[in-house]
């Protein structure tokens, strides 16, 4: 489905992607773990095309996407629900929506999606800036979710919330799955990206440096942890 | 003359004022809004307006058809500039964007002399609305009553239009954050091509309206551009409501400063700003505190 080979990006003189090797198969979460600053975000704003990358290939079923301007891969089907969430702070609930609702929803209707996030439903009317974390959260992946993408993309869901509306997150991203949807998730996290995701990449100083199955890292995790993720 | 009948008058005076103020105004708040870009060639879109104004009505003996073809060819100059000179110094920063549209409002000007002329021109009041009216035995100019009309239709037309439609949602969108509206799939380019040419096409109703009152003359663009930058502030940047509320205000404060302290009714605009920033900085509906 998204396959990225050789990705390489740079912001002014720092080479922040030094060759990015990943592979989302369909219906598959895949999951990126990293410390601060070794370029999980950038590798997502460069598949956006909110960064062009320097080379590489973006791949979205075949058709390499690289460099593309970030609505024209917007429109290839890929969905972005930002860092920080980045909700329009003076637009309703409904209205956030609508924005990424470039055409008629096929199979993420507005209707179902507020099946799925009932507590949306309930505030609808409501702002974005009126809205908790974890609703505010809820929102970025339904407005997402509206343009029936063939991938999605999710950095840093679990920032800032608590460990309460993390557990619920994880069922949301489950339940998504279930669906048939396709995830990139860049977490900090691990206990999230362990319980939701199929495989797991640790990526260090722009690279991908290790990739295993959660049950593969849980066996392994003590050495992991202490070589990749602590400081 | 008695106090209430006078009151009336003087505040359809100050409304049909304001109107003219507000279609100069709501055009440079919503462009700053999307594009954070102050556009200094907004005094002559308006400018433009009037001289537009002139000839369509002259050619087509048709006052309402300038109404539409004035605003139409000022707007698609507007887009067509953002397009062409803007766009490439979006990465820019801000000094780049004053110069290149103070240098607009020099060529601009300069265009509207060689095809017009140096000297003021005349634009009769539409047949329908020449003459007066008397309202409680005062007289009062029915272009006037037409102009306060037409400025709470257009302004209920815009709010309208950026709350119902999709155009709307999206330059209310991309006013909040424009690279999110980008990467949920909109060509955020075109929506400030949009936005840049409504713009110029307000002020260039507003240019329309304004001639038969004032005339088209080359004066017009330097006193509309404060005007303007005045409503912006005191309503804050960006702001839709704010601009129609700092127009009746600043509409309100010339009319009457006018008639009770004519010596100092040109400051009178500017104090009211001076007080608007002391209490609010952003502006009275602006966003930065």
């Amino acid at each position: 489905m998204l396959r990225i080979e050789g990705l390489h990006t740079h912001y002014g003189p720092s080479h922040i992607l030094q060759g990015v090797d990943l592979a989302v198969p369909r219906g598959r979460i895949c999951a990126v773990l990293g410390r601060n600053g070794v370029g999980k975000t950038t590798t997502v704003r460069s598949i956006m095309g909110l960064v062009p990358p320097t080379s590489g290939r973006v791949l979205l079923d075949g058709q390499d996407i690289a460099g593309w301007a970030p609505h024209l891969v917007a429109r290839a089907g890929v969905a972005y629900v930002p860092e920080g969430r980045l909700i329009f702070p003076d637009l309703s609930v409904l209205e956030n929506i609508r924005v990424g609702e470039r055409r008629p929803a096929k199979v993420w209707t507005v209707e179902r999606l507020l099946e799925l996030f009932p507590s949306l439903r309930e505030r609808s009317g409501n702002r974005g800036w009126q809205l908790s974390g974890g609703e505010q959260q809820m929102l970025a992946i339904a407005r997402a979710l509206v343009s029936d993408p063939r991938v999605v993309l999710l950095d840093e869901p679990s920032q800032g919330l608590a460990p309460l509306v993390v557990r619920e997150l994880a069922a949301v991203i489950k339940r998504l799955c279930a669906e048939g949807v396709t995830i990139l998730l860049i977490e900090q996290n691990m206990k999230l990206a362990e319980a939701v995701a199929d495989e797991l990449h640790i990526m260090v100083k722009g690279r991908i440096v290790y990739v295993a199955s959660p049950e593969v890292f849980r066996a392994e995790e003590e050495e992991i942890r202490g070589r990749y993720l602590t400081v | 003359m008695d106090l209430l009948p006078f009151l009336l008058v003087q505040c359809l005076n100050a409304l049909s004022q304001a109107a003219l103020l507000f279609f100069l105004g709501v055009g440079l708040t919503l462009i700053f809004g999307i594009m954070r870009i102050v556009n200094f060639a907004h005094g002559t879109f308006y400018m433009l307006g009037a001289f537009l104004g002139y000839s369509a009505a002259r050619l087509s003996g048709n006052f309402w058809l300038a109404m539409i073809v004035g605003p139409i060819i000022a707007g698609g100059i507007g887009a067509a500039f953002e397009v062409g000179l803007l766009r490439p110094l979006y990465r820019r920063d801000d000094s780049a964007f004053l110069m290149v549209t103070f240098g607009l409002t020099l060529v601009l000007g300069d265009i509207i002399r060689l095809l017009w002329g140096v000297d003021a021109l005349q634009v009769a009041v539409p047949d329908a609305f020449a003459g007066i009216v008397f309202l409680f035995d005062e007289p009062f100019p029915v272009y006037r009553l037409f102009l306060a009309g037409a400025g709470v239709v257009v302004a209920i037309a815009i709010w309208q239009f950026l709350e119902r439609t999709r155009l709307g949602l999206l330059i209310r969108a991309t006013s909040q954050n424009a690279e999110m509206v980008h990467a949920l799939g909109v060509d955020v380019n075109l929506v400030r091509s949009g936005i840049f040419g409504i713009g110029c096409g307000l002020a260039a109703l507003g240019g329309v309206l304004a001639a038969p009152l004032v005339t088209a003359s080359l004066g017009m663009a330097g006193n509309a551009i404060i005007d303007a930058f005045v409503i912006v502030i005191i309503g804050g940047m960006g702001s839709f409501l704010g601009s129609l509320l700092a127009a009746v205000l600043v509409a309100f404060v010339q009319v009457f400063g006018t008639y009770y302290f004519p010596d100092f009714a040109l400051a009178a605009m500017y104090l009211l700003m001076l007080l608007v920033l002391v209490v609010r900085p952003g502006g009275l509906l602006g966003k930065e505190a």
